[in-house]
Order: C-alpha cells, then structure tokens, then sequence
C-alpha cells in the first residue's frame, strides 16, 4: 500500500523518464535531505557528525566511485586506496602551492588529477579482464602508494611522511568547526551522487552496462571499449579521488600514504560488495555497514564492560563483524540494496500480500 | 524484513549505548589501546600496566590527592580512523572530561594532534610521536616525553662510539637504518643524516613496509652493503623478523642497535637463539625489583584486580606501562598542588605536564629508582631530555650493558627549532614566548 503505483499515471515523456518516477520515492528522498541538511546539524554532538557521519559520507563517496567502475562498468578495481591517495595527495598539494585557490577548485583539480591516474592504470582494462584486471590494478595500488612515500616532493618534505590539512577558510569564513565541515562535505557527496545517478541512467551508463554484461556484443552494437572503459576509470577515479581529498581535509586532517593502502581497497569493495553491485543506495547502505557497524559493536561491547574480559570484547568485536557480512551475503548474495528492493515489493502489497 | 528491523535494533542499541555515571570527584583517564591487528602483541601490555597502575593508586592510596581514577578502554586497532574516533568518544567523558590522552603511536599521536590543541588536551607521546613538537612554544598540548626520537638517536651514536672507541671513530664507518615505513619508522631520517655529516659516517636507510614480514631483500642488500653497525627501527612483528634475518645472513647480533620500541621480549622471544647479543636502546629497567612494581602486584594482582595477564609483569613492555602511569600520573599530581585537589580539566593537567620536575628524590620515593631516569620539563622543553640506557639479550633476559647515556642536544635542539618554526609558519600559529 505504501509504495504502490496504480493510479499514477505519466502524461508526458519528461515525466516517465524522470529522475525519481513514484512521488514516494520523490518524497522520501527529499525527506532525507531535510533530515541530512537541516536536522542534523541541529541535533547532531561532535562525535556523531565527526567520526560518524563525515567518515560515512566520505567512504559513500569512495565506493560510489568504484560501484561504477566495478557494479556499472564490471572492471573489478583493487586500486581505490590508490586513487583515493592521488585525490588527497594532489588536494594536499595544491593547497599548500597555490594557497589562492579556493578549496572547491583544490578538489575539482585533485579529482580531474585522480581521474587522470585513472585512465592511466585502466589502459590494461583493454586487454585484460576479469579477475586478471583486478590483479592489474594491484599495480597501481602499490606504486602509488609507493611514490608518496618515497619522494618527498608529494608530502612538501616532511620528514615523517606525513600531510596535515591547512585550516579550512573559504571565502574569508572559518570552516573547521564540525558542522561545517559536515556540511560541506554532504554537499560535495549530494551534489556528485546527483552526477553519478544521472550519468548511470543515460547513454554513458547504459554503455557501461552493456560492457559489463557481454563486451563483445556491445561492441556490435556500436559501443567503443576504448572510450566506455576508459571513462568509467576516469569517472570512477574522480569520485575516489574527491573522497580521498575529503578524508584528508575534512575527517583525519593528517594522513601518511600508508592510510590509503591495500586494506584501503578492500574496505571500499566490500562496502560495494555489501551494499549492492551496480546501485547507487548501495554504495550508501555499504558504507554504512562497514563504518556503522565496528564502531556500534564497540559502544556495544562497552555495555558487557564488567561481564567479559576487555581483549576478548576487542576480538569478539571482529569475530561478530566477520559473522555478519557471512551472514548478509548468505541471506542476500545481491546486496543490501537488493534487500531494500524486496522490501520495497513487500511495502507495495502490504498489508494485503498474496 | 524482520531482518532490517532487527539488525537496525542492534544498531540503536549500540550507538545510543548509555553513558556510564561517572561520579563527582573522579577524574577521568582515556586509554587507547590496541589489542586487536598487528601490533597488538607489543602495544596491549603497554597499557595493561599503564591501567594496572592506576588501579594500584586507587586501591593503595584511594586514588590521586584524594581524587579517585577512573577509565575506560577504547580500541584502536593501530588505525588513524579509529584512533579519531576514540578520542571523540572519550575526549568529553567524566566530570571533567579527558585528562590526557596516550595514543601509543607515531601515526595516531599525528592524527589527533590538531584536534587535541584546539580541545585544549594535552597528548603525551612518551618516547614517540612528533618529535618537533618537542618545542613547546609551538606545541603547546603535546608532550613527547623522557625521550624524543632524535635524541635517542644521539645517544644511540654515543652509544657505538664508545663501542667503537671514541667518537672520531666514527668516521669512515658505514650504518644501516633498517626502519619501518611509516612516520614513525622515518622520523629519524633527518637526524641521522645531520650526524653522518657532522661524524663522517655513512648511513643508508632500509625502508620496510608494514608489517615486515618479509625482508629477504632488504637483507640481502645489507650484505652486500656490508656495515658495521645496524640501527634497527621495528615495530611489533618486524623486529623479530630483522633478528632473525640478521642471524641468516650471518651479521653479529651485537652490532645490532634497536630503538626504545624494538627492545622488548616480544622482539627477542619469537627470535629464539638468534636474538642472543641483540642490543636495544631502553628507556626504563626491566623487571620486578622495583617497589612500585611490588606494590602493583601486591595491591592489584593480589587481589584478582589484573587487567592482565600476571606473567606479563616485570617485561619491559608492560613496565613501560608503569612508566606512562607515572609520568602523566605526576602531571596530575602537579596540577593539583597548583589548581586544588579535585578532578582537573585537560588544559590544567597541560600545567603538570609542562612542570615535572623529577628529581632523584622523587624518584625514589615513587619507588621507581633505576626504572625511570630523572628529567625536568618546561614550556619550552616538552622533552625533558632524560639520558638513555642500552640493554643487551642475553637469550633469556634483557641485560643493562650501559650507563645512563646523555643525549646531544646540540644537534637536536636546532633541528626541533627550525622543524617547529616552518610548522608554527605553515599553519599561521603565534608561538607563545617563553
């Protein structure tokens, strides 16, 4: 009953092809933006908008950016943690050379620098498929990381390795207290997620997936594997990149290279993984799996404070998490957005099913 | 969707976890450990100490001026990420908030380092972490205590000079850094090239990535290099790694020098036989023959308060601990004398931390003589400079070799200054004048 469609009828093609075709859809979505743009800052503390949601944004992005490589365009990725460095590296840079630059500028550049590494390493992708391209990748992931540690150059020589973010100032305004920080990166992600859906429902992201599902049979119908696989990298780069820029200046505020490694990678894939191939709301529902759930079985672990020793709550808390993804990848192989999909079925006919 | 429903109830339940009631006149002590990943074998002891002191204050002496110790963990993992997200959760709890923060690690002590000084608490990174931040008129909530770094460095130089037999030695002569690749395995870069320079040495530095499992190559390039001394910068699995590939290639154990974090038994113990000789720099003794240590066992263990396991008293990472107890302990004791006994606010206990002053007297009378050196800090000096002792495993135990070696302050004092100045400059900071 909640989400049912009969009655709505399209009058016009514009309507049809819509963003958002059910108003409940349309409704929700706004409801949310309300609730991330206005309530939130209100009601939010510190810790919540600081090591809770900025992260949870950030790591969206992040695997935003590998679902289109990987769940729109099928080039399995493990160089994420590698672009998400040159995104955070170039920030970094561009930041401390060109100190006139607003910082908008600094992470549109850091992304195009990121989207081209990207292009670079994706060039195997014309040759290479499948689980072999994953291992290409791996290159890309090591020499990055590789670089920034060993040419001082890129950390403006600190001696340790280590980048610390300048003081966030846009246009005159101090922007380091928690709420703004928030709330610029929620307007970054909202505004790149509006990209990401809108590119993965129009030609570009119609030619991903035909690549994905069959290369050959798309290259019959006209789609170039050059320019398609290589745009995903560039894309899929862009939004790794912006999210490794935000990680810096917005979460950590100070990195070395070794936070952007391999274990990096892997993170962001299993939120994909998690949370849905080749959907938007998954990269969001696995971000938040990944970033809510270790720390929520933390706070948890506190409440059994006095029943259990404290190194077996600290391994408890990994052995829970390892058991749950078993768990969720068991009970729905496709993802949690595939769950939301059959929720969504349900809501439809409730609460009359069948 | 029964499902969600009861995975988001495990959700809610877990974050809106309710806040333990922390009474008036507590004062509260964040501990950060990590006892899970990599390093935990050496990083949990630490603390377990650090928290086993506490708890000895509380139960022999009811806490500190009368103020009662309060604490919780938060695990780390060894990861900024989390690290950040500890010190949020902890930072605010208690009557007054967090007193003093330990990240246990070059990398954490860096990702909250700004955070810590606009919240006004103070960090201390005993025998780690930024070691510019040394210079207290730039820094002023960061406290890298006992012994920086570089100036372990130095007395570390010292240390083979003397081996060698004098310092004009030690011109000629050819030293491998073997360290890991992080901030904190490349912090002594600088130090050491200014010292190769100013005693004609050569040094070459061996990057190995975390977590050191596999140096073979590394190795087999310090062969081919053949120096005479091997600096050893080794966290956690890493060094006994090292160890043990210094035994393969057939390089003398004795001409091995570790840092203050690669001279422990979890470095030497897993090495077996081949850690017999293997010298390491040590902040603090090692063992149980110290009144506070008695006093940990009898008042804690004892009774069945442990937050331990007993066997791991006495070793030197869990004495460490104890060293971390007293020292930031004392900061509070200081602050006391000055702003009253009662539970104290981060920026109060900053005072403490800035005025230790520990003598010999008080040494003893903490009960810790000959386990901790005695040092003096200041607003300008976040150090202390405290001297430095070396220790040799002699297959069973960790043996003291050295005296109190001092430290040369004339090469490092200069390089903190100029290193905290373009920092101060970078982030447009006004040092404080002192």
């Amino acid at each position: 009953m909640l989400y049912r469609e009969a009655g709505q009828f399209k009058t016009s093609y514009p309507a049809d092809q819509a963003i958002f075709p059910i108003p409940q859809d349309r409704w929700s979505l706004a409801i949310v933006l309300v609730a991330a743009f206005a309530v939130v800052p209100m009601v939010a503390n510190n810790y919540w908008l600081v090591s809770i949601l900025i992260p949870f944004l950030v790591f969206s992005l992040a695997a935003l950016g590998l679902n289109i490589l990987t769940g729109y365009a099928g080039q399995v990725s493990l160089g994420t943690g590698g672009f998400m460095a040159v995104g955070a590296f170039a920030a970094y840079n561009l930041a401390v050379r060109l100190p006139q630059l607003n910082y908008i500028v600094d992470f549109a550049l850091a992304g195009l620098i990121a989207a081209a590494v990207g292009v670079l390493f994706g060039l195997p992708s014309l040759r290479i498929k499948g689980f072999y391209l994953a291992v290409a990748t791996l290159a890309a992931q090591f020499f990055i990381e590789w670089l920034f540690t060993r040419v001082p150059w890129f950390t403006n020589y600190s001696s340790s390795g280590v980048i610390t973010a300048p003081k966030m100032q846009m246009f005159g305004f101090d922007l380091s207290d928690p709420v703004s920080r928030y709330l610029i990166t929620l307007c970054i992600v909202t505004v790149l997620t509006l990209a990401a859906k809108n590119m993965v429902r129009s030609a570009v992201g119609r030619s991903w997936m035909a690549i994905r599902d069959m290369d050959i049979a798309a290259e019959i119908i006209g789609i170039r594997p050059l320019h398609t696989k290589l745009l995903a990298f560039a894309v899929s780069s862009f939004y790794c990149g912006v999210a490794g820029a935000l990680w810096v200046f917005f979460y950590i505020g100070a990195v070395e290279p070794q936070a952007f490694d391999i274990n990096r990678s892997f993170q962001v894939l299993f939120m994909v993984i998690i949370g849905g191939l080749g959907s938007v709301l998954g990269s969001f529902l696995g971000a938040g799996f990944i970033v809510f759930l270790p720390i929520a079985l933390n706070n948890a672990a506190a409440l059994f404070g006095g029943a259990l020793q404290a190194d077996t709550l600290s391994h408890l808390e990994l052995i829970i998490f390892g058991g749950l993804i078993i768990f969720f990848l068991i009970v729905e192989p496709l993802g949690l957005a595939r769950l939301w999909q059959i929720g969504k079925e349900k809501l439809r006919l409730w609460p009359f099913p069948h | 969707m029964k499902l969600r429903k009861l995975s988001m109830a495990a959700l809610a339940l877990g974050l809106l976890a309710a806040p333990e009631a922390f009474a008036q006149g507590e004062q509260f002590v964040p501990v950060t450990i990590y006892r899970t990943g990599a390093y935990a074998n050496t990083g949990a002891p630490l603390m377990v100490g650090y928290m086993d002191y506490m708890a000895m204050l509380n139960e022999r002496d009811g806490g500190v001026g009368g103020v009662k110790l309060t604490w919780e963990e938060c695990e780390t993992g060894y990861q900024n990420d989390r690290m950040v997200e500890c010190y949020e959760r902890l930072k605010g709890k208690g009557p007054t908030g967090a007193a003093v923060f330990n990240p246990l690690g070059t990398g954490l002590t860096y990702a909250i380092l700004e955070k810590a000084a606009a919240d006004k608490i103070p960090i201390v990174s005993l025998g780690y972490g930024r070691t510019d931040s040394t210079d207290g008129r730039v820094f002023p909530y960061s406290f890298p205590l006992i012994t920086n770094y570089w100036s372990q460095s130095t007395a570390k130089i010292k240390f083979i000079a003397v081996k060698e037999g004098g310092m004009d030695k030690l011109k000629g002569k050819k030293i491998a850094n073997v360290h890991h690749d992080s901030a904190y395995g490349k912090e002594t870069i600088p130090v050491l090239d200014e010292q190769a320079k100013k005693y004609g040495f050569e040094v070459k530095h061996y990057p190995v990535a975390h977590p050191g499992l596999d140096q073979k190559a590394t190795w087999l390039q310090i062969r081919q290099a053949r120096p005479d001394w091997v600096i050893l910068r080794g966290w956690g699995v890493m060094s006994q790694v090292s160890i043990k590939e210094a035994a393969a290639i057939g390089f003398a154990r004795d001409k091995m020098v570790g840092v203050y974090w690669s001279g422990s038994e979890q470095d030497t113990v897993p090495a077996g036989d081949a850690a017999k000789g293997y010298i390491s720099a040590a902040m603090h003794g090692s063992g149980t023959a110290f009144p506070v240590v008695q006093d940990v066992i009898r008042h804690v263990y004892d009774k069945g308060k442990g937050n331990g396991d007993k066997k791991e008293i006495g070793t030197v990472m869990w004495n460490r601990g104890i060293i971390h107890g007293l020292v930031n302990i004392e900061a509070i004791i200081v602050a006391q004398a000055k702003f009253g006994k009662k539970p104290l606010k981060g920026e109060e206990v900053q005072f403490g931390l800035e005025n230790l002053n520990f003598t010999a007297e008080r040494v003893k009378a903490l009960g810790a003589e000959n386990l901790l050196p005695p040092f003096k800090t200041s607003c300008r000096d976040h150090e202390g400079q405290a001297p430095v002792k070396f220790q040799q495993w002699d297959g069973q135990k960790w043996v003291m070799i050295s005296d109190w070696v001092t430290t040369d302050q004339s090469i490092v004092r200069p390089m903190i200054e100029v290193s905290a100045a373009s920092y101060a400059k970078e982030k447009n900071i006004t040092p404080r004048s002192c």
